[in-house]
């Protein structure tokens, strides 16, 4: 395998790990606050499909992605009502999404476009497209960091630069920030949040919120960055990678892009070699579609470094009377 | 006090969110341009008003039960298991190596020896995710997705590679031998001397699946690992005071949990396929939950979901052939079936415990 060829696998990389990274800051968030979400899926699948139909509609992919953000914001919306006003169960809230959106796109994409479920080729303005760094071309000559630069950094929508950057602003709004701090206490004790006159209810609304919006991103990359429009199932699982990826990195925003970038490189590994030669042995690329639950279970098993989920997760909170 | 009557709990709060849920569905139906009324009629058509409609019902009702009371025995233990889907995956892979690899002279024989393997298998997969979240804790919602995809990934793998006979293009198993079929409802009603559910699926496991019914209430209600298990899912500190070990009953209840979900490989691999095919499952273990949900964790009301979602699911085939409504329909029916029934039932139970409040009050004065 040359330089060439590393790159190459790198970059899919990279353009891969996107749509996990944001599901994964976004259920960061949620699960922080306490608000378990096993819904990452759903949320994404709905997004991609209401910024495909919308960009598709109006040929601008930014409203596109507003309405990415919509959708998904709507399906964060039953979740909080579920989970935090009804005080009902998260998980099952959560299972109850994600067949939700997968029904709804399929029948709302064959009710309005008649293809069973796709949405029409995203053309032109419709889509994300690559952008090329500044001086991309001119270093591309420059031994090592030059084709670095050109192939891995530069090149991507202007979706992955942002997804990238959303690490350390999470980072900074987690650790650094008044709201940060009364987000992670309302997922480890909300009773002491409550005590000190912040609203317990308007925290974990604003963190499903926020979920809600980062997986409308997730979703819209998928539909208008990664493809040229939507198709039936086509989120394949990510939003449950993007689980698996926020339990590897224990909930945490650096190890979560470390996580995602693994999992990324995996996907794009076993795109490339779907059977993989390794010399002595020949690893088939279903292992490598399985690696990452595979590692889950062994991470979430406390073989590698224990994984502990904020202490009021899954808990719906019943002020004292 | 009880909040409310006993009967108010158990029949009206499903009921009124039933209710919800297919209202929702009839908004859904009529968003889409199409009028509920007439999909109604489409389906009670083709899934309850012929003898063929009932033979594809009862079939997918079969696979419902056994996903149901798999989600149910380990829902009285506390535990949420999603997993059913990979644990019936694997029992079809149980079913399987049992009906291909040993010699069967009759059918008789071969159910016992299969229903075995499919168990096996079965609570095999459930048995990593009990014990990863008995002892090490790790929560068993996430141990079982995860499963749900590794089962998915090893049966792809087995029925590219290993499983899949020479010169055949379909990742599926070679096909049972003729020996190992079992009699459809079909078969027996000819034997019985009438004609019933021709060229429809429905076999003997439909029988099977009652006496599930039957034992799992036993089981839970009258025997004393039953009364170990709710114990353990209603309070697990009241349950280490009485002596019980949670880990034991985690593990126990699991396992039972998965056999039940891969009996239903007798069903769609040995009573319909009669071989191994990709997604056999095709999503019967995840309406399982909403079977579950739906019968409020008694196998009578098991049973009666089951039912109606065989009606559903049949239905919705003949939706898809008849009218312009796609078959994902039966998933958003199912989501919100889940979603008012499971998660959203305070929201029906609250103003429905004020109300009998007010009620008892005036009725004091």
């Amino acid at each position: 395998m040359d330089f060439a060829t590393i790159l190459q696998i790198v970059d899919s990389a990279v353009r891969l790990m996107t749509p996990l990274l944001l599901a994964c800051l976004a259920g960061l968030y949620s699960e922080r606050a306490g608000i378990f979400d096993i819904g990452l899926e759903g949320k994404m699948l709905m997004a991609a499909f209401t910024s495909a139909s919308v960009a598709y509609a109006t040929g601008t992919v930014w409203l596109g992605l507003l309405a990415g953000i919509g959708g998904a914001l709507a399906l964060s919306l039953v979740h909080g009502l579920a989970s935090i006003t009804f005080r009902g169960n998260q998980l099952i809230s959560g299972v109850a999404i994600n067949f939700l959106a997968a029904g709804l796109t399929v029948l709302l994409g064959q009710k309005i476009f008649g293809l069973g479920g796709r949405t029409p080729s995203l053309e032109g303005d419709a889509r994300f497209h690559a952008i090329t760094l500044p001086f991309a071309e001119n270093l591309r000559g420059v031994p090592v960091i030059g084709p670095i630069y050109a192939e891995v950094i530069s090149g991507h929508t202007v979706l992955v630069y942002l997804a990238f950057a959303l690490v350390p602003l999470t980072w900074w709004v987690l650790y650094r920030t008044r709201f940060g701090l009364r987000l992670r206490a309302v997922g480890e004790n909300p009773a002491s949040v409550d005590t000190a006159g912040v609203s317990v209810t308007r925290m974990r609304y604003a963190a499903v919120a926020i979920c809600g919006v980062l997986c409308g991103i997730a979703g819209a990359y998928l539909a208008t960055g990664i493809s040229a429009g939507f198709v039936k199932d086509m989120t394949a699982g990510r939003g449950y990678i993007a689980l698996a990826a926020l339990i590897f990195a224990k909930w945490r925003p650096w190890p979560a892009l470390f996580a995602t970038f693994l999992f990324g490189l995996m996907e794009a590994v076993s795109n490339r070699f779907p059977d993989l030669d390794l010399g002595f042995v020949t690893i088939p690329s279903m292992f490598m579609n399985a690696l990452p639950y595979i590692l889950t279970v062994i991470i979430l098993a406390g073989f590698v470094g224990r994984a502990i989920p904020p202490r009021a997760g899954g808990e719906p909170y019943v002020k004292e009377r | 006090m009880e909040r409310m009557p006993k009967w108010a709990d158990v029949i009206l709060t499903p009921l009124i969110s039933l209710v919800l849920a297919f209202a929702i569905s009839a908004l859904v139906i009529l968003a889409i341009g199409e009028s509920p009324v007439e999909a109604l009629k489409v389906m009670v058509e083709g899934a309850l008003l012929s003898s063929y409609g009932w033979g594809y019902t009862l079939y997918y009702a079969t696979n419902f039960v056994f996903t149901g009371l798999a989600v149910m025995v380990a829902y009285h233990a506390g535990l949420f298991n999603i997993g059913g889907e990979g644990q019936a995956a694997i029992g079809g892979l149980g079913v399987t190596l049992v009906l291909l690899y040993l010699p069967w002279p009759h059918w008789a024989l071969a159910l016992p020896a299969a229903m075995v393997g499919a168990a096996l298998f079965g609570a095999l997969w459930a048995l990593i995710p009990a014990w990863l979240q008995a002892r090490r804790g790790s929560h068993i919602v996430i141990t079982t997705i995860m499963f749900n995809f590794i089962a998915a990934a090893l049966l792809n793998y087995l029925l590219v590679n290993v499983l899949r006979p020479q010169g055949s293009m379909d990742p599926a198993s070679a096909s049972f031998p003729p020996a190992t079929h079992l009699p459809k409802l079909s078969d027996m009603a000819l034997g019985l001397g009438f004609e019933w559910g021709k060229n429809t699926p429905a076999n003997i496991t439909f029988f099977i699946a009652i006496g599930a019914c039957l034992l799992v209430w036993l089981l839970i209600w009258r025997t004393r690992l039953g009364y170990e298990i709710r114990a353990l899912g209603k309070s697990e500190p009241a349950a280490v005071y009485a002596g019980i070990s949670p880990t034991r009953i985690i593990v126990i209840a699991m396992l039972i949990s998965g056999a039940l979900a891969g009996l239903m490989a007798i069903n769609n691999v040995m009573g319909e396929a009669e071989r191994l095919i990709f997604n056999a499952v095709e999503g019967a273990g995840f309406i399982g939950i909403a079977v579950a949900l739906m019968g409020r964790n008694h196998p009578f009301g098991v049973f009666l979901a089951a039912l109606l979602f065989g009606f559903l699911y049949q239905g919705g085939g003949e939706l898809a052939l008849w009218t312009t409504i796609p078959r994902e329909l039966i998933i958003v029916i199912q989501a919100l079936v889940i979603l008012f029934t499971g998660a959203l039932d305070n929201m029906v139970r609250m103003p429905l415990e004020r109300f009998f409040m007010a009620m008892r009050k005036r009725g004091g004065a």
